[in-house]
């Protein structure tokens, strides 16, 4: 199950990399990040994966989709890769590499059966040990909304003015 | 139960294809979505770490909700500037906006 499930997600992984057509990519990474919510339930998160599909399934996946409609390109300037792709590709490799053999390279400990973690536990938890994180994440959204609308509102200029 | 160097070498795999697709793409959303897929490999590794060496297991996903509220802020926040920039260059090619280059 978690092989067929992590391939799932490499696989999707691969795909957003190398895809030459930009909404392809946004739903081969959809496929990676539902694949991941597997492996999430897999490892006793299922809340979290119920997170990962409503925010990335539901949110960032459409507005990516959103943002690749309304800035669409075509001929030279729609090829979506740089000149320095080999060297990416030994970057990605080496790190791959070092990763690996780290992993490959410890000990780690034996598997253990776990209790899933109850919804109750969880939210007591967030809000009180974790409250002022918790306040500053919805500071940090609120600040990212108001960023967002102030960058993306049109500007007085007129359209085409480089500055 | 699966083994936890099982979970780190996938995780591994999918931030070294973040890492290509970082370096790789020239489309500011491309890039966006490769850095998606690292910020998952590092959730992936926070809840496993969690489960398989934390005794109450809570950390690692509290921590995971966090990475993953900062991740959605950051793509509102991005594709509003990508907006931005199409809208003042007709192109989202980071390799073509040179304005803050000297």
């Amino acid at each position: 199950m978690f092989f067929a499930i992590s391939t799932i997600a490499i696989a999707g992984g691969i795909g957003t990399v190398i895809t030459p057509n930009v909404v392809y990519a946004a739903l081969f990474l959809l496929l990676s990040l539902l694949a991941v919510a597997g492996i999430y339930i897999l490892i006793f998160s299922p809340f979290l994966a119920l997170v990962q599909i409503l925010i990335y399934g539901g949110a960032v996946i459409v507005v990516v989709l959103f943002a690749l409609m309304l800035t669409r390109q075509s001929g030279e300037a729609g090829n979506l890769d740089s000149r320095q792709k080999p060297i990416a590709f030994v970057a990605g490799s080496g790190m791959l590499a070092v990763l690996i053999a780290t992993v490959l390279k410890n000990s780690w400990p034996d598997p253990v059966d776990r209790q899933v973690v109850g919804l109750t536990e969880l939210g007591s938890e967030l809000f009180t040990r974790w409250a002022v994180p918790f306040e500053l994440a919805s500071l940090l959204l609120l600040v990212a909304l108001i960023g967002a609308i102030v960058l993306a509102r049109p500007s007085d200029k007129r359209p085409g003015d480089n500055s | 139960m699966i083994g936890l160097e099982h979970i780190l070498v996938v995780s591994s795999i999918l931030f070294s294809l973040g890492v290509f697709g970082v370096l790789a793409r020239r489309n500011a959303i491309m890039i966006l979505l490769a850095l998606e897929l690292m910020l998952n490999a590092v959730n992936i590794n926070l809840i496993a770490f969690a489960v398989y060496l934390d005794p109450d297991l809570i950390v690692g996903i509290i921590f995971a909700i966090f990475v993953t509220t900062v991740a959605a802020a950051e793509v509102g926040l991005a594709m509003a500037f990508i907006l931005r920039l199409y809208r003042s260059r007709s192109s989202v090619n980071v390799d073509e906006v040179n304005l803050m280059r000297w």
